[in-house]
């Protein structure tokens, strides 16, 4: 029951996330901002319109979209929140969670070069470089966090880490591993210090230019996908520091969600006060969050 | 205690893999300055229980010394020298940050294969001093100008100390400052030599160095 109640919550709040960042953007730039629900109302606005394909394309464009959605989606019944456990957790789930995103990403690539548009091809050619760098530090810290908690689901993991474990054995593991999820979080939705979501300069998109060609419901469902995955990497974020442990079913929720709250505007001040990297550093970023995760492991395994 | 003394040996690692990776001198001054530091604190902590005068003149001593004074120093020569940044390194900074991961492999096996005298995060002090070392003979001979070179020898000498506190390796008083003045001179004498080459040469970039005749 809870579990059903996070999901159709996650469902129907995660546009709200890009909001909050817009918003927290706008005010630390002193301008008033778009309103909060403003991502609702250009989801309803593109599902409306017609859709425009190019003659060079073919099913895999009008496929990918959806593929990415259901990918998103399929995810999301992985991640636990709220205290509560996940829709669907066995062993070894956080494998399938990392392989359903990397499929979600693998069409968006697919989507992007069958356009055919040298340009779409460069963003393409950058999203697979970044993700070969932030899969394994992904995957090396939750790999250091089963082995240290000793389960090997996603629910698992959350219900058994807990901000109150920083303080005692392998304390100091989960605080890199925090970090390591915090720039993870930060690649992996396209964020600041390694994309620019406003920009529409050639030189320095990556997930912005692989989306240039679609258009209408296709566009919605990229956009309902961008905001899903925020959300997804935010949860597992906060299950990973969240004071864990039995709440009611109300109390976990609300947790959940200021966690959220507070994840989104961490997020819209690091956009605010830092510049985009240069391309050159950006697989050095992503590198230090691997090397993070590694050292995590070193120190649970040691 | 222990967790703060866990949070010091990450630190520490942290702090190499930073030399490893940061092209900027200034930062690589302030990070084998930091190193300093916490070996120092770590020295005084380790012993809590049983301080001594002696112990905790040494750990202030060479606080002073690795982490206020040296700095100072190699901060005035890197104003004199006009270098802000090692541009060219024989290995690039990303590949150094793997290269650093490898080590760090390499090291937590040899520290595994070691006998360790205490348990806990002392066993993972081994591996971390060995790591420190190898980090500082890396940086020796990867980097061109010879301010970063220096850094590198700073480092490994800061993983030799590592070392001495993993084995609670206890030198009289007199041992453990005459090792800090060999340090302090070396550094200072370095200093100096850098100063001097770059006003004959204008440029500090040891490669060209082998080329000179007279």
């Amino acid at each position: 029951m809870t579990s059903l109640l996070s999901f159709i919550l996650a469902l129907t709040t995660a546009p709200l996330i890009p909001g909050i960042i817009n918003r927290i953007k706008a005010v630390s730039a002193g301008r008033q901002g778009p309103p909060l629900l403003q991502n609702y109302y250009d989801l309803a606005k593109l599902m409306k319109k017609g859709v425009v394909y190019s003659h060079t394309t073919t099913w895999l464009f009008k496929a990918s979209p959806v593929i990415q959605c259901a990918a998103a989606c399929a995810a999301l019944l992985i991640v636990p929140f709220g205290g509560g456990a996940a829709l669907l957790h066995f062993k070894g789930d956080l494998l399938l969670f990392a392989y359903l995103l990397a499929m979600g990403r693998f069409f968006l690539v697919l989507g992007a070069l069958d356009t055919g548009s040298s340009f779409e091809g460069m963003g393409a050619s950058r999203e697979v470089l970044i993700s070969a760098l932030t899969e394994p530090a992904f995957l090396l810290g939750f790999t250091a966090l089963a082995s240290f908690t000793g389960r090997f689901s996603l629910t698992g993991i959350c219900h058994s880490v807990s901000f109150l474990s920083l303080f005692e054995s392998a304390g100091t593991a989960t605080l890199l591993i925090v970090v390591a999820m915090m720039l993870v979080f930060l690649t992996e939705n396209a964020r600041i210090p390694v994309d620019d979501p406003n920009t529409h300069l050639e030189l320095t998109m990556v997930h912005e230019v692989m989306v240039l060609d679609h258009s209408g419901p296709d566009l919605a469902l990229i956009e309902y996908t961008a905001a899903l995955k925020l959300w997804i990497y935010g949860a597992l974020l906060i299950g990973i520091v969240n004071p864990a442990g039995r709440h009611t079913l109300a109390m976990g929720l609300l947790i959940g969600l200021a966690g959220m709250a507070v994840i989104a505007i961490l997020t819209g001040f690091i956009e605010s006060i830092m510049a985009r990297l240069p391309w050159v550093r950006v697989p050095q970023l992503i590198a230090s969050a691997l090397v993070l995760s590694i050292l995590a492991s070193i120190i649970v395994g040691w | 205690m222990k967790t703060v003394l866990e949070i010091l040996v990450t630190l520490l690692i942290l702090s190499n893999l930073l030399l490893m990776g940061s092209s900027r001198l200034g930062t690589l001054i302030r990070t084998v300055a930091a190193q300093a530091l916490i070996l120092g604190l770590m020295s005084i902590l380790n012993h809590w229980h049983c301080l001594e005068w002696g112990l905790m003149l040494t750990a202030f001593v060479s606080i002073l010394i690795k982490a206020m004074i040296l700095p100072r120093l190699l901060t005035r020569a890197v104003r004199e020298a006009h270098v802000r940044r090692e541009v060219e390194p024989i290995v690039g900074f990303t590949a150094s940050l793997l290269i650093g991961l490898l080590l760090l492999a390499v090291s937590v096996y040899l520290g595994s294969q070691l006998k360790q005298p205490q348990s806990g995060y002392a066993s993972l002090l081994t591996p971390t001093s060995l790591f420190s070392m190898m980090v500082g003979l890396f940086i020796l001979v990867s980097r061109r100008k010879a301010l970063t070179q220096v850094l590198g020898y700073l480092a490994m000498e800061n993983g030799i100390y590592a070392f001495g506190l993993a084995f609670t390796v206890r030198e009289t008083f007199l041992v453990e400052i005459g090792i800090l003045l060999d340090v302090f001179v070396a550094v200072f004498v370095m200093g100096i030599m850098i100063y001097h080459i770059n006003r004959n040469f204008d440029h500090i970039d040891t490669d060209k160095l082998a080329m000179l005749k007279e």
